[in-house]
C-alpha cells in the first residue's frame, strides 16, 4: 500500500519534472529564433552599410554602386503623411469611445470591429485601398500608400487612446466639470493631458507597425527607382524596395536589400522600445 | 459665452462619434470594396470558384483551389507547432520561471512580434530554407520518406523553400503573439484557486491542466485563432518562402502557392480585367476566413473577460 503511494508520488512528480523541462525548452526555443533572425540581419546588415547607402539613388541591375536615398526619404514621407493621416481619426475614435459611448451597445460593436481591424491581413487593406483610390484615379500614388498605411494606423491608434482615456480617473472629469468647463475643454485640455503619454504610445507603435510593412504598399504607392517626392505618383519606399532586391539574382541588390532590412529593424525596435520606455514612466508615476 | 460653449460640446462631440463610425465603416467598405472588385470573377465561375484548380491567365481561366490549399496547409503546420511551444513558453512565464526572468523574458519574446515581417521572410529565403535543405529535409526524407502514411508527405527533392518552411516560419512569427495573449490570460487566474490546488498537494503540471487550462480555456482558444487570423493572411514571409508554384502537391516539401502571396506576386501583372477580378476575388475570399477567425477569437476572448467583471 506504502510502496504503491510512494510509487505513485514518484510519478507525478517525474511527470511534473518533465513537462516543466518541456516548458523550458519551448521558451528557449522561441528565443533560438529570435537570436538567430537578428544575428543574420544585424551581421548581414552591418557588412552591407556603407555611407553610400543614404547618399545614393537605388542602383539599376549589373552597377556595383548606388544606394537607398530615395527609397529612405520615400518611405518617411509615407510613413509620416499615414500617421498624419490616421492618428487625428483614430485619437478621435478612441475619445468617442470612452468618453462617450464607454458601456453603449453601438461603442461594444466599434470596439469589436476595431479589434478585428486590428489584426486584419494588410495585403486585404491595400487591395481596399486599391479598388478605393487606384483604380477611379488612375495610378499608383504616394497618397494611396499613405491611405492605405493609415488604415492600419487607425486601430492601434483608437485602442491605445481609448484604454489611456479610461484609465483617467472619473474626480478628474467631475473636478474640471464641476468649475463650469464644457466637455470639449475638458477633454482636450484636462484628460488629453493626463492620457499623453499613453496616446503618444499608441501613435509610437502604429509608427513601428507601419514601416517595414510591405504589403499594402505593393499595389498602391508601388515603387520607383528614380528621385521622386512627388505624392501623386509612383513612390520609393523601403519595404518594396526590399521585396524587389532580395527577389533579384543579382548579388548587390540583395546586399542593398539586407542594409535596407537592418535599417527597418533598427529603426522598427528604436520605436517600439521608445513607446515602452514612455509607458513605463508613466505607469511608475501613476502608482 | 454659455452658447458658444453649447456649440463647441455639440461640434466636439459630433466630430468624435462621426470617427468611431469611421472605424465601423471602414470594416465594412473593405469587405464590399473586393466583393465589387472580384464580382466579375464571382459571376463567371459562380461556386466553382471556390474548387476549381484552374489558373490560366491565357485562357481566362481562374480558380481559388490551389491558394486556398497552400494558405490552409501553410497555417495548419504553423499552428501544429506554434500553439503547443506557445502554451510551453506562457506556462514557463507565469508558473515556472524565477521572478527576475520573466520581464526581461516576456520582452524579447514580445521583441520577435514586432519584428517586421519582411524580414522573416528574407531571412527564410537567404538562411533558413537553404539550411533546412542541406541539412534537415535529406534526413526527413530518408527517415519517414518510405513510411506507409506520413511518406508522401516528407519525400521529394530537398529544394528549401515550400509548404513546411512557409509553416515553420509562420510558426516563428505567431508563437510570441499566441504565447502573450496565454500568458495574459494566465495571470488572470485567481491565486486563490491556484494555491488551494497547491495546498491539496498538486503538482505545477496539475495546477496547470486541471486550474488554469479549465479557468481560461474560452480565451486560449481564442489566442489560438488570433495567431491563426495572423497566419491565414501573412503575406511578405510566405511569399519569400513558399516558392510561388501553381500546384497542389502531397509532398509538404514542395513549393506552392497562397491566397495573400498569389495576390502580392501576381495583381501588378494583372493586365487583364478578368485577371484582376479574380484576384481580387481571392481577397474577398481571404477577408471573410479571416473576419470569421478573428471574431470567434475576440469572442472567445471576450467570455473570460466578461467573467471577471471586466
Amino acid at each position: 500500500m506504502a510502496i504503491a503511494r510512494e510509487r505513485l508520488y514518484l510519478r507525478r512528480r517525474l511527470f511534473n519534472a518533465c513537462s516543466l523541462l518541456l516548458s523550458g525548452a519551448a521558451a528557449l526555443f522561441g528565443l533560438f529564433w529570435l537570436a538567430w533572425i537578428l544575428w543574420t540581419t544585424v551581421s548581414k546588415g552591418l557588412d552591407a552599410m556603407s555611407l553610400q547607402l543614404f547618399t545614393g539613388m537605388t542602383p539599376p541591375p549589373g552597377t556595383e554602386s548606388g544606394g537607398l536615398k530615395n527609397a529612405i526619404v520615400g518611405s518617411l514621407m509615407l510613413s509620416g503623411l499615414a500617421v498624419l493621416l490616421g492618428a487625428p481619426v483614430g485619437i478621435a475614435a478612441g475619445t468617442w469611445l470612452a468618453e462617450f459611448a464607454r458601456d453603449s451597445r453601438l461603442g461594444g460593436i466599434v470596439r469589436f470591429v476595431n479589434d478585428i481591424l486590428l489584426s486584419a491581413p494588410s495585403i486585404v487593406l491595400g487591395l481596399f485601398v486599391y479598388t478605393l483610390v487606384v483604380r477611379p484615379g488612375g495610378g499608383f500614388s504616394g497618397y494611396a500608400g499613405a491611405i492605405a498605411m493609415a488604415f492600419i494606423v487607425l486601430p492601434v491608434v483608437v485602442r491605445t487612446t481609448d484604454e489611456m482615456l479610461k484609465l483617467v480617473p472619473g474626480q478628474m472629469r467631475e473636478a474640471a466639470l464641476s468649475l463650469g468647463i464644457p466637455q470639449w475643454k475638458v477633454t482636450t485640455q484636462v484628460l488629453y493631458r493626463a492620457a499623453l503619454p499613453g496616446i503618444v504610445t499608441g501613435v509610437l507603435l502604429a509608427l513601428a507597425r507601419i514601416s517595414g510593412e510591405t504589403a499594402p504598399l505593393l499595389f498602391t504607392a508601388f515603387n520607383n527607382q528614380y528621385w521622386s517626392t512627388d505624392m501623386s505618383g509612383a513612390m520609393p519606399n523601403l519595404p518594396v524596395t526590399i521585396f524587389q532586391f532580395a527577389m533579384s539574382p543579382f548579388e548587390h541588390w540583395n546586399r542593398l536589400a539586407w542594409a535596407g532590412a537592418f535599417l527597418i529593424t533598427v529603426f522598427v525596435l528604436a520605436v517600439s522600445m521608445g513607446a515602452r520606455f514612455l509607458l513605463l514612466r508613466k505607469k511608475i508615476r501613476h502608482d | 459665452m454659455a452658447r458658444l460653449d453649447a456649440f463647441g460640446d455639440r461640434l466636439f462631440r459630433r466630430l468624435v462619434t462621426a470617427a468611431g463610425w469611421f472605424v465601423l465603416l471602414a470594416l465594412a467598405a473593405a469587405a464590399l470594396s473586393m466583393y465589387w472588385g472580384g464580382r466579375e470573377a464571382f459571376g463567371q465561375f459562380g461556386f466553382g470558384f471556390l474548387w476549381s484548380s484552374d489558373w490560366d491567365p491565357v485562357q481566362e481561366e481562374y480558380g481559388a483551389l490551389v491558394p486556398i490549399y497552400g494558405t490552409v496547409v501553410s497555417t495548419a503546420i504553423a499552428m501544429t507547432i506554434a500553439v503547443p511551444v506557445s502554451f510551453g513558453i506562457a506556462l514557463f512565464l507565469t508558473e515556472v520561471s524565477p521572478a527576475w526572468l520573466r520581464q526581461p523574458l516576456g520582452a524579447a519574446i514580445e521583441l520577435l512580434a514586432g519584428i517586421p515581417s519582411i524580414i522573416y521572410g528574407m531571412w527564410g529565403l537567404f538562411v533558413l530554407a537553404p539550411f533546412l535543405a542541406e541539412h534537415v529535409y535529406p534526413r526527413l526524407d530518408a527517415w519517414l520518406g518510405g513510411w506507409p502514411l506520413l511518406g508522401p508527405l516528407f519525400s521529394g527533392p530537398p529544394l528549401g523553400i515550400g509548404m513546411l518552411t512557409a509553416g515553420l516560419v509562420l510558426a516563428i512569427m505567431v508563437i510570441p503573439f499566441i504565447s502573450s495573449v496565454m500568458r495574459d490570460v494566465f495571470m488572470t487566474v485567481p491565486v486563490r484557486l491556484k494555491e488551494s490546488a497547491y495546498a491539496l498537494g498538486s503538482t505545477t503540471t496539475e495546477v496547470a491542466w486541471n486550474i488554469i487550462l479549465p479557468y481560461t480555456r474560452s480565451a486560449v482558444v481564442g489566442g489560438i485563432f488570433l495567431g491563426m487570423g495572423r497566419a491565414l493572411g501573412e503575406t511578405m514571409a510566405v511569399t519569400f518562402v513558399l516558392g510561388n508554384a501553381h500546384q497542389i502537391n502531397a509532398s509538404l516539401l514542395m513549393p506552392g502557392n497562397s491566397i495573400a502571396a498569389s495576390i502580392a506576386n501576381e495583381f501588378a501583372e494583372a493586365t487583364t480585367p478578368m485577371y484582376q477580378s479574380a484576384l481580387l476575388a481571392l481577397g474577398f475570399v481571404l477577408f471573410i476566413v479571416t473576419f470569421v477567425v478573428l471574431a470567434a477569437a475576440r469572442l472567445m476572448l471576450m467570455r473570460l473577460n466578461r467573467r471577471e467583471g471586466r
